[in-house]
């Protein structure tokens, strides 16, 4: 049913719709209204659900991983500085190939103490393994958080949601929820095929020598790159379901032979969105609207930039001392391509920063001005450095 | 498309009066976004909230730099740079004030309403909570939604006494600034987004 919900109270009823068996809530801005929510929905009897209030973000990922281990369908929410507190847990969780769901209310890594808004914190934990994918709005927020339930039970690998915190957590807007009948045909109850079992007992998590460390490193690899056609196949099923897609691996919005395109991730494609369809530039311009950030859907990208000249990639987090996060592996994965387009990478909207209209003409404007292969922070102002910082 | 920006101090109700416009908005049909832009989080720390009402998905999720209309919960906020910033030519402000609308019209240099809602919340409600009674204000000035839109939004937050004290509230709020003072019409989507 069509509802005007804030975004975190919609993420808290789409988790409700799932039946987790185990919630571990710790608070942090701007995750916390999302467990909030869960524990007043398991408060008013909505839920029947444990929800375990633990002391730390390393014990809500601990708690999860082992609710999920034993056989409970687990989530839990975090931020900024909670996910680096849950970091060891992320890498064992997703090692240990333990289907789970996790929101990152995406918000800026500390120093400087930021409570706002950009992605750096999950892509601090690219590599640890879990499934990535962003959300543009609070629709695609709720849907993929249903998805992403049977993309980790059925690819036994960690699923982190990825909402712009305070952009999308704070915002009400009209969403619609799914039935929960709908909900429970699409989403199967909980199986985990090496679930801990006092009848059949195995262990998890046990020491791996030389001899297989790279075998497991392999495999967890490359169940990584088979769940792209799953990621796929379960936002077709769920459109099929619900008449909504959730945005695939990614999504391309405008004109298909466009030869400039811009990539970002998650709220901004939907201010760009307006902006492209509302006021569409003289040359044509296309956005690639990137949903799967791990695993990363090479070849869905090189389709998407067939016959694209220039390629902007914009993202809200960066690599002191390199650059652009998402911009390097988009060139790496262009570089075999003949006709490759021209990468320039650009950071924008970091700690909060908001990201205006007027921000889409001004990186058309900055890419053409720029040289291929460059970095740079767009919408830093400079005039507020000292001379030797600038 | 409709674009407003409310400012007040942590503890005002900044955020409920944006969710309880954009609320009253999806109430009659209408697409809505609200969300809230935090400073220090305390109370009486200046915070600001932006709603958006249109007859169309609203997709864009920047902050509203040229709001039509902004809404002050705190005339102390009216010494803060930046407040009246982007405000559209034709656009109105509304104050929480006991200074009258003409002196803060001529003071302000734009259309100014004022009503004096802490006043009146502090009457009715029995504390000092100035966001429904500007609500109701706002929208008899401007009829940009109907009185019973913001009744059943309250609805779906408040129940009993508080909800009843608060349909008091709005009723002596709307009795307290001129119907039709600001008439506009959402569905003037450039008049109001200029931003783009």
């Amino acid at each position: 049913m069509r509802q005007a919900l804030e975004g975190s109270q919609a993420i808290a009823r789409a988790v409700a719709l799932c039946r987790p068996g185990v919630v571990a809530a710790y608070p942090i801005t701007p995750q916390t209204h999302i467990v909030e929510g869960i524990s007043k929905l398991v408060a008013d009897g909505v839920m029947d659900c444990e929800l375990v209030s633990v002391e730390s973000e390393f014990s809500a990922a601990s708690v999860a991983l082992g609710a999920a281990a034993a056989g409970s369908r687990a989530y839990t929410a975090s931020s900024s500085q909670g996910i680096m507190l849950m970091s060891e847990v992320l890498y064992n969780i997703a090692g240990l190939r333990v289907p789970m769901v996790l929101t990152c209310a995406n918000r800026a890594v500390g120093a400087p103490l930021s409570i706002w808004n950009d992605q750096q914190d999950s892509m601090a934990v690219r590599d640890a393994g879990w499934i990535q994918l962003y959300c543009a709005d609070n629709q695609e927020a709720v849907d993929t958080t249903i998805q992403a339930f049977r993309i980790a039970e059925a690819t036994e690998l960690p699923v982190m949601v990825c909402v712009d915190g305070f952009v999308l957590t704070h915002t009400m807007e009209p969403i619609d929820l799914p039935d929960q009948d709908v909900v429970d045909a699409f989403l199967p109850p909980y199986h985990f095929a090496r679930m801990l079992d006092p009848a059949r007992p195995i262990s998890l998590g046990t020491l791996v020598d030389p001899a297989w460390f790279t075998e497991a490193r392999h495999s967890h690899h490359h169940a990584l790159l088979k769940a792209l056609p799953v990621i796929e196949q379960v936002d077709r099923d769920w459109q099929a379901a619900t008449g909504r897609a959730a945005g695939g691996l990614l999504e391309v919005i405008g004109p298909a032979d466009a030869p400039t395109a811009i990539l970002c991730l998650g709220s901004v494609a939907s201010t760009f969105t307006e902006v492209l369809e509302d006021h569409p530039p003289d040359d044509p311009v296309k956005l690639i609207k990137l949903r799967a950030f791990r695993p990363f859907p090479a070849e869905a990208l090189r389709a998407a930039c067939i016959g694209v000249k220039t390629l902007i990639v914009l993202e809200r987090a960066l690599s002191p001392g390199l650059g652009g996060i998402v911009a390097v592996e988009v060139q790496a994965i262009l570089a075999t391509v003949p006709d490759a387009p021209a990468v320039h990478g650009f950071a924008a909207g970091l700690g909060g920063r908001d990201m205006p209209v007027e921000l889409l003409p001004d990186l058309l404007a900055a890419a053409r001005a720029g040289r291929p292969g460059e970095f740079t922070i767009a919408d830093v102002q400079l005039s507020k450095l000292p001379e030797e910082d600038r | 498309m409709l674009e407003i920006r409310i400012h007040g101090r942590g503890g005002q109700g900044n955020v409920v009066a944006a969710y309880l416009l954009a609320g009253a908005a999806f109430e009659v049909g209408r697409h809505c976004q609200a969300f809230p832009a935090f400073g220090a989080e305390r109370r009486g720390a200046p915070v600001t909230a932006f709603v958006r009402i249109a007859d169309c998905p609203i997709r864009r999720r920047n902050q509203v730099r040229t709001p039509a209309f902004l809404i002050i919960q705190d005339d102390s906020l009216l010494h803060v740079p930046g407040v009246l910033d982007g405000l559209l030519p034709g656009g109105g402000v509304l104050v929480n004030s006991t200074e009258s609308s003409e002196s803060l019209s001529a003071r302000l240099g734009v259309a100014t309403a004022s009503i004096p809602a802490t006043t009146l919340s502090t009457e009715v409600l029995g504390r000092p909570m100035p966001n429904v009674a500007l609500l109701a204000a706002f929208l008899t000035a401007t009829g940009a939604l109907p009185h019973d839109a913001l009744d059943k939004a309250l609805a779906h937050r408040f129940k009993g006494d508080v909800l009843e004290r608060n349909r008091a509230l709005m009723a002596r709020a709307e009795a307290s600034v001129p119907a039709g003072l600001w008439s506009i019409d959402i569905s003037e989507r450039e008049t109001h987004a200029a931003g783009a």
